[in-house]
């Protein structure tokens, strides 16, 4: 599905990201762990096209990222609040995405309505902006936008940072069933080792821009982990 | 204490993103700087001679009868644009500071304000000229202290009512209609409060009143401040209750309706972008200046387009100039969703336009001062419509200026609009047309020249689909760049 050839990201003299080789499979669920400027970000950035490679390229679906728009219909993403419109309330944001993706009203609430759980009642019909909803709300919001429309391709962020516990439950089986049901490619990064072993099947260890370890999730997984950061 | 506050002070305004612009641009400003500097001594010194010459009385009286407005103008405008003080308590609230000193620095800072010593370059040399003219010195000195506490006066006024728009709005209202009724000599509000002002000189004590006004009000602010330094009390954010709407009368347009309907949300619910608005408005009554013959420089013939064009197009200049940056916020969405540049640029072509339509229609009370001046008005919105929009559009992929779309801040240029490209592009704005119509006026006839410069436009408006087409591929090629300006906002 996505496939990343000889791809380096350069500023000045310090190179912040640099991957050899990196093929994403359809349907994976793939973890990105690093620590403060691994290149995490930087990545998903380049796989959004938010920046341009100093060398090499992504393929998003037979989609060169940086030469074609073609990828947008099919890819979706939250990286962080610039994601969000702030002057929109949570219905109207969803629903503006949703015509973006060709998707009607009805369509937009029926899929809305399969996460109320996960809202716990604080985003829809709440007569506020997504301005002026809490950090946690807003990352709620800006989640669930990403799911609008069928995509192939989903990227999050740090989607459990800021999240409430119960609701960092509900988003792993979320990312779970999105992973097995549908044939989704679900990219997530995270700070938390606990949960990306819970959640992904492969997950890759960036280490200042380089791919240093590369796993199948196994039930040793996480002790690996914790003692490559913890050493 | 007070040192680490001014440290950190210094920090900020050296360390802040707009202040790292190029050095051939400070130098600009600072010319800029000078020149207001001079215009303003040379009107303090000259005034009173103007005002001399011209007869209408004595000059001392002439100031203090006009003084109430200059006084509520000034008012108006630090509501509109003086910074708040309260900005940047946030992050001081859990240090070892005692609050009543927090609130301290903050009023304190507003002091040192341009809002405030900047009216000196009017005054000071204005008394001056009164002393060396034999004034009573003492009556001077009196009148000039009184007024200056008013000015701080309004400084304090001002930190109490900000955000309270109950109180803003009907004063200006009250100001509009004391405006009128003054103009058709009904009632003259400035009888009374000349003579106020002119006790001050006549009686220079009584400039310790407007000092003790000034004392009742720093304390009250003071007061006022300590008792509201909470987050959820004075320093919260003003929240509004939100409402969902549909606008689904624009779903006709398909994803053009989509965008649309943003953009008239994004104009509603954003203080920025409704000042932008009203102040597009305020461009309709622009022509005024030109068709009344108000001022005399601009009797010319060929400075009626330049009014047509400002008439018709003040949203398009408030507005359409900062095209991708009312996006700022969000821009990483709208470049990473699925959404062609063609569409995205588009909507905010047909937004352009619709205004500029609107805007012609209401200044359909240009016919009452003949239908000349409507013609020009007419013609500059063609002219707008066939070949500024693309212009603005074009302008707009250079500016990268990110905007906040929640604060006045800035709402009045910024430094970062002004680049070459974007100066390069005012000239086909403003100037073009210009030069269209004087030539077809001074050849064949001023018919001649309106349809040239319609011709103009027309011609722009046919050739849509090619500069749509220029202006994407830019708009593609600043991609990056403007993503990463947008990042920067301090």
């Amino acid at each position: 599905m996505i496939t990343s050839q000889n791809l380096t990201k350069t500023y000045g003299s310090q190179t912040v990201l640099n991957i050899d080789h990196l093929e994403i499979p359809k349907g994976q669920s793939f973890g990105l762990v690093g620590n403060n400027g691994a290149g995490k970000t930087t990545f998903f950035s380049l796989l959004l096209d938010l920046i341009q490679p100093t060398t090499g390229s992504i393929v998003n679906n037979e989609v060169q990222v940086d030469a074609s728009e073609a990828w947008k219909p099919f890819t979706s993403a939250f990286i962080d609040e610039t994601f969000l419109i702030g002057y929109l309330t949570p219905e109207e944001y969803f629903y503006f995405i949703g015509e973006l993706r060709g998707q009607s009203k009805a369509d937009v609430d029926e899929l809305l309505s399969g996460f109320e759980d996960f809202f716990h009642g604080e985003i829809l019909g709440q007569k506020k902006y997504l301005r002026d909803l809490s950090k946690g709300n807003q990352k709620k919001a800006g989640i669930v936008a990403s799911f609008i429309g069928h995509p192939e391709v989903i990227i999050l962020d740090e989607p459990f940072a800021n999240l409430d516990p119960t609701t960092q439950i509900r988003l792993k089986s979320i990312i779970r069933d999105l992973a097995q049901n549908r044939e989704v490619t679900v990219l997530v990064s995270s700070h938390d080792l606990i949960h990306v072993t819970e959640v992904c099947e492969r997950i890759v260890v960036l280490n200042k821009g380089d791919i240093v370890k590369d796993i199948q999730t196994s039930a040793e997984t996480l002790k690996e982990l914790e003692s490559f950061f913890g050493g | 204490m007070f040192k680490h506050f001014i440290n950190l002070q210094w920090k900020s305004f050296f360390r802040s993103a707009s202040f790292k612009t190029n050095i051939a641009f400070k130098i600009l400003m600072i010319f800029g700087a000078l020149y207001m500097i001079v215009v303003f001594l040379a009107l303090g010194v000259g005034s009173f001679f103007l005002i001399k010459k011209a007869g209408i009385g004595d000059p001392l009286h002439v100031v203090n009868k006009f003084f109430i407005y200059y006084l509520l103008m000034d008012l108006y405008l630090r509501y509109v644009l003086q910074k708040m003080p309260i900005l940047n308590i946030k992050p001081l609230l859990y240090l070892p500071f005692k609050k009543g000193e927090v609130v301290k620095y903050s009023l304190g800072k507003t002091v040192v304000s341009f809002f405030n010593w900047g009216h000196a370059f009017f005054f000071l040399p204005f008394s001056i000229v009164l002393i060396i003219q034999d004034y009573n010195l003492l009556g001077v000195l009196g009148w000039h202290l009184g007024i200056m506490a008013l000015f701080y006066c309004n400084n304090f006024i001002n930190i109490m009512m900000n955000n309270k728009d109950i109180v803003f709005y009907p004063m200006l209202a009250l100001l509009a209609v004391l405006g009128i009724i003054q103009y058709y000599g009904w009632f003259d509000i400035t009888i009374y409060t000349g003579q106020l002002f002119n006790t001050l000189y006549y009686s220079p004590w009584t400039a310790l009143i407007p000092w003790l006004l000034l004392v009742v009000l720093i304390v009250a602010a003071f007061n006022y401040f300590k008792k509201h330094m909470f987050l959820d009390g004075g320093l919260a954010t003003k929240q509004t209750v939100a409402r969902t709407e549909d606008y689904t009368w624009l779903n006709r347009f398909g994803n053009l309706g989509t965008f649309l309907k943003n953009d008239i949300k994004l104009i509603k619910r954003n203080k920025r972008s409704k000042t932008a608005v009203i102040m597009g408005f305020m461009f309709l009554f622009y022509g005024l200046l030109f068709f009344t013959g108000a001022i005399e420089a601009y009797e010319n013939p060929v400075w009626k387009i330049f009014a047509g064009i400002f008439v018709s197009g003040g949203f398009l200049f408030s507005f359409g100039q900062y095209v991708p940056s009312w996006d700022s916020s969000y821009y990483p969405l709208m470049m990473s969703q699925n959404i062609r540049y063609k569409e995205y640029l588009t909507s905010k072509w047909y937004l352009i336009i619709i205004a500029t339509i609107i805007s012609t229609i209401l200044a359909s009370f240009y016919i009452y001062l003949g239908w000349d001046a409507y013609l020009a008005v007419l013609v500059g919105a063609i002219y707008n419509i066939g070949v500024n929009s693309y212009l603005v559009l074009w302008g707009g992929a250079y500016i990268k200026t990110p905007i906040d779309l929640t604060s006045n801040k800035k709402a009045f240029g910024d430094k970062q609009a002004f680049n070459t490209k974007t100066l390069l592009l005012t000239l086909p704005k403003l100037l073009l047309p210009l030069v269209v119509y004087a030539i077809g006026h001074y050849t064949i006839n001023p018919t001649a020249g309106y349809i040239f410069v319609a011709l103009t436009g027309v011609l722009g408006f046919a050739f849509k689909n090619v500069v749509f087409k220029m202006i994407e591929k830019i708009y593609k090629k600043e991609k990056y760049k403007t993503l990463l300006a947008y990042k920067q906002t301090t």
